[in-house]
């Protein structure tokens, strides 16, 4: 990490160090040792000097990477209290989603519960003038069944027209509820564009802190372990990318494969 | 037969609610959590307890521990309707005594084969 992440600064100074060193075995050679002791104090210097323009550097670049978080924060307070910041903005807009999904949600079942019985009924209707339409047929009604026949018919279509009817409007509103899709769609867009950012800003952050290890020589050697993720037994909801992972199940055939194995 | 369904979103209650309806069965409770439910189970004669995994507050997979722990409840059939699909939460519902695990999205067609496997083994 230390080679891969050298700046012109860097170069500069171990050009600078080489330089010297060369010199500083010549004149040591020569037993010149005013001379040998003035480029060692130039070397100090070089270093010195180093060491202040990476540190003014890497506090100029934090100082940029956390004003990207966008937080105005007050961190006087402790807890700092934040004022404003695109995370709680995030989290408006995800509850925003929520909301708006549960009513489209809510009001289409509302909307099928209410106009459910009214197709069962028509379908019910339907079927008992069926059979009465086949007696009809066969000849076995009496003038008094057919003319009630007839009523039940006039009844029906009537029956038939204003239930089509109410159907039809509940069917359309049932689509317009869908457009909670496109709202929604938008409020989750932005929160993904901002997690893709605080992400990146985050990958700053680690690079920052990785020259400051350089710089003050802390490196530290040991890369910690990548976050591996345990299932919790809080749950997790959906998995995602289920069809490229060996760990979860990709349908509920696959539940029931797993469970008859275990002897279910 | 007197049913609790277990599920933090309404939504999904609802759908739960409605398709337990259509099978016949039309007394049903709710229950937002595990915690607002055990209380339920313990005081109420619920024949079937149909329960998601995760919730706030208490879990489904607690909640089925619990009942399972309840001399009065341990015998109780739980259907777990969940989208956890982690083998091995499927393996911890198992040795937890679920009778049966249904994983979201699912269709009425499902969850009915489960419901009338749970009740065959329970009355046979």
């Amino acid at each position: 990490m230390a080679n891969a992440s050298l700046r012109p600064d860097d170069e500069q100074f171990i050009a600078k160090l080489e330089d010297s060193a060369k010199q500083l075995v010549d004149v040591l050679q020569n037993q010149e040792y005013k001379t040998a002791s003035k480029i060692i104090h130039e070397l100090i210097e070089a270093r010195d000097k180093h060491i202040f323009n990476s540190v003014g550097q890497l506090t100029r670049a934090l100082h940029t990477a956390i004003v990207n978080f966008n937080v105005d924060a007050d961190v006087s307070t402790n807890p700092p209290e934040i004022k404003n910041s695109e995370i709680s903005d995030a989290s408006d807009r995800l509850h925003y989603v929520l909301s708006l999904t549960q009513a489209a949600a809510d009001k289409t079942m509302d909307k099928v519960e209410a106009v459910a019985p009214i197709a069962m009924n028509l379908g019910q209707e339907a079927q008992r003038l069926q059979d009465e339409w086949s007696k009809l047929k066969r000849r076995e009604m009496t003038k008094e069944q057919f003319k009630a026949l007839v009523l039940r018919i006039d009844e029906f279509l009537e029956q038939m027209g204003d239930g089509t009817t109410q159907l039809n409007k509940s069917l359309q509103d049932i689509i317009l509820e869908q457009g909670f899709q496109d709202l929604t769609g938008q409020a989750l867009k932005k929160v993904i564009e901002l997690v893709t950012d605080v992400e990146r800003e985050l990958v700053d952050l680690m690079r920052i802190a990785g020259q400051v290890e350089v710089v003050t020589g802390l490196a530290n050697e040991d890369t910690p372990e990548g976050a591996k993720r345990e299932y919790s037994s809080q749950g997790e909801g959906p998995a995602m990318h289920a069809d490229k992972r060996d760990d979860v199940v990709s349908g509920q055939d696959d539940v029931d494969d797993l469970l008859s194995s275990l002897g279910f | 037969m007197k049913i609790l369904i277990v599920d933090d979103f309404s939504t999904m209650r609802r759908i739960i609610k409605n398709l337990l309806r259509d099978l016949g069965f039309t007394n049903t409770q709710e229950a937002d959590d595990g915690s607002t439910a055990l209380p339920m189970l313990r005081s109420g004669d619920f024949d079937f307890l149909v329960t998601d995994w995760n919730m706030p507050g208490m879990t489904g997979i607690d909640l089925l521990k619990e009942v399972r722990a309840d001399a009065k409840l341990a015998s109780l059939p739980v259907l777990m309707v969940t989208a956890e699909a982690k083998r091995d939460q499927i393996i911890e519902a198992a040795q937890a005594g679920v009778n049966g695990y249904v994983v979201k999205p699912f269709t009425a067609q499902v969850l009915k084969e489960k419901i009338d496997k749970i009740f065959e083994r329970v009355n046979g």
